[in-house]
């Protein structure tokens, strides 16, 4: 079972997403239920990147098991802006908590903090690395809607920075997927994802032009493209518009094709998409909290 | 300095470290690895694209007074995996091995992603796995297949 820790998706096997996903569909149907699973338990939440969904879900989440959290609030009004180390200050805090969310901007930072304390530590996003709980609820999303083989799945956007990108393309391994990652050539995924997914096996194509491949998806991932990687605007736009999701860019889908997205979306997605019942990105974001909460059950579990 | 002079100085030390068999062309990256810029004193004979059996043209360095640590010979047997280290003592080859290629190479290489954890000023070595084609970084998975010797932090 899932070890002390969760730093990367590429620790979780097929049977450790299984479970954890089978029992956020238990906490799912009754989340007001598991208020007895970790009374009093601690759970401290430091973001040293701003985050909406993935702390206000991790809180919710601790809560509903009956436990509280702390906040380590903004890196401004925190010791860091003293110049404090990362090490240090999870090993300060290792000592107030029975658990640890971390988000950092640096790669590497969750593994890095896990070696300096004793209490489990999950990986909230570090950098352009891993989000290996946003993987969780994803596939729990995916599971909902379309199962979890014997699918093709299109991911787009900026596979290069997209660390939700990155954890859902390494857990997609233990399953009969078929994976199609559309990008600009600029923002494809970084060579160390592509080593991973040889390695595994994993059936893969790239493409540039989502039209190639809409035809057979089963779930279309989308990602924001970020503005602030192209060098101009220009060049922004022109590949900007190309990965719009509209009504009309549904035409050549499966009429039950799933559009995903971690959120928060800026204009990847057209409104017109909301109402639809290919949206599936509210749902997905919704599914946080009970995915969180098996999370969390199973890791605070260990420790009792 | 007369002929036998050289000839004694390239062909004995009196305790140091030979080592042969480097990659042809290799040789001063080697010294790189070594931390040896000439500054520190050490005296250091080089033999570069030498005739050998073995290998068609190969690179031979000796260092006098030094012998290598381990972590050196971990780098050394990336850029110059049919190395040979013989250390010497007294004008004699006292040890006698081959480098091995390490699982994994700890606190030797600088990682060249500026946003991984190891370059943020924490307590933290880095530590790369060995690939059959380059090293990884085991922090923000950074792969490096050219130029190790770029990042070489000693």
């Amino acid at each position: 079972m899932l070890g002390r820790s969760l730093l990367t998706a590429k620790q979780l096997s097929r049977e450790d997403i299984e479970t954890v996903l089978d029992r956020a569909s238990e906490f799912a149907a009754d989340p007001s239920a598991a208020g007895d699973r970790h009374p009093g338990k601690l759970l401290a939440l430091c973001f040293f990147e701003p985050s909406t969904r993935t702390k206000m879900s991790f809180e919710t989440a601790a809560k509903r098991l009956g436990g509280d959290v702390i906040d380590m609030g903004s890196v401004e009004s925190s010791s860091v802006k003293k110049g404090e180390s990362l090490a240090d200050t999870v090993r300060v805090i290792e000592g107030y908590a029975d658990g640890i969310v971390l988000r950092h901007p640096k790669q590497g930072a969750a593994k890095m903090a896990a070696e300096h304390v004793d209490v489990p530590l999950v990986n909230a996003g570090d950098g352009a690395g891993h989000h290996p709980s946003q993987t969780l609820l994803d596939l729990y999303t995916i599971r909902e809607n379309a199962g979890l083989d014997d699918l093709t799945i299109g991911i787009m956007g900026d596979l290069k920075y997209g660390r939700t990108v990155h954890s859902l393309a390494h857990a997609l391994t233990n399953f009969d997927v078929r994976q199609h990652f559309i990008s600009p050539q600029s923002l494809k995924l970084p060579r160390s994802v592509r080593y991973d997914l040889h390695e595994a096996g994993a059936h893969v194509r790239e493409h540039e032009e989502l039209e190639a491949v809409l035809p057979a998806l089963d779930v279309l991932y989308v990602t924001r493209i970020q503005r602030e990687r192209f060098p101009d605007e220009d060049e922004y736009q022109k590949v900007a518009g190309q990965y719009r999701i509209t009504p009309e860019t549904l035409d050549d889908a499966k009429d039950d094709v799933a559009v995903m997205h971690p959120l928060p979306r800026v204009d990847e997605i057209s409104a017109a998409i909301d109402d639809t019942s290919n949206a599936t990105y509210f749902d997905q974001a919704h599914n946080g909290v009970p995915v969180r909460m098996a999370l969390l059950d199973s890791l605070l579990q260990t420790d009792d | 300095m007369t002929d036998t002079d050289t000839e004694l100085r390239v062909n004995k030390i009196r305790s140091g470290t030979v080592i042969d068999h480097v990659t042809a062309g290799e040789a001063l990256h080697v010294l790189a690895i070594l931390g040896i810029d000439g500054t520190g004193g050490e005296t250091v004979s080089l033999g570069m694209n030498v005739p050998s059996k073995r290998l068609g043209k190969k690179d031979v360095v000796k260092v006098e007074s030094r012998e290598l640590s381990q972590g050196e010979l971990d780098v050394l047997s990336l850029i110059a995996p049919d190395a040979t280290i013989n250390i010497i003592r007294e004008y004699e080859v006292v040890e006698k091995n081959r480098v091995t290629r390490p699982a994994e190479v700890v606190g030797i290489l600088q990682c060249p992603n500026r946003e991984c954890i190891t370059n943020a000023g924490e307590p933290v070595d880095t530590d790369f796995s060995v690939l059959d084609d380059g090293v990884r970084c085991e922090y923000c998975e950074t792969i490096i297949r050219d130029d190790l010797t770029a990042h070489i932090d000693v």
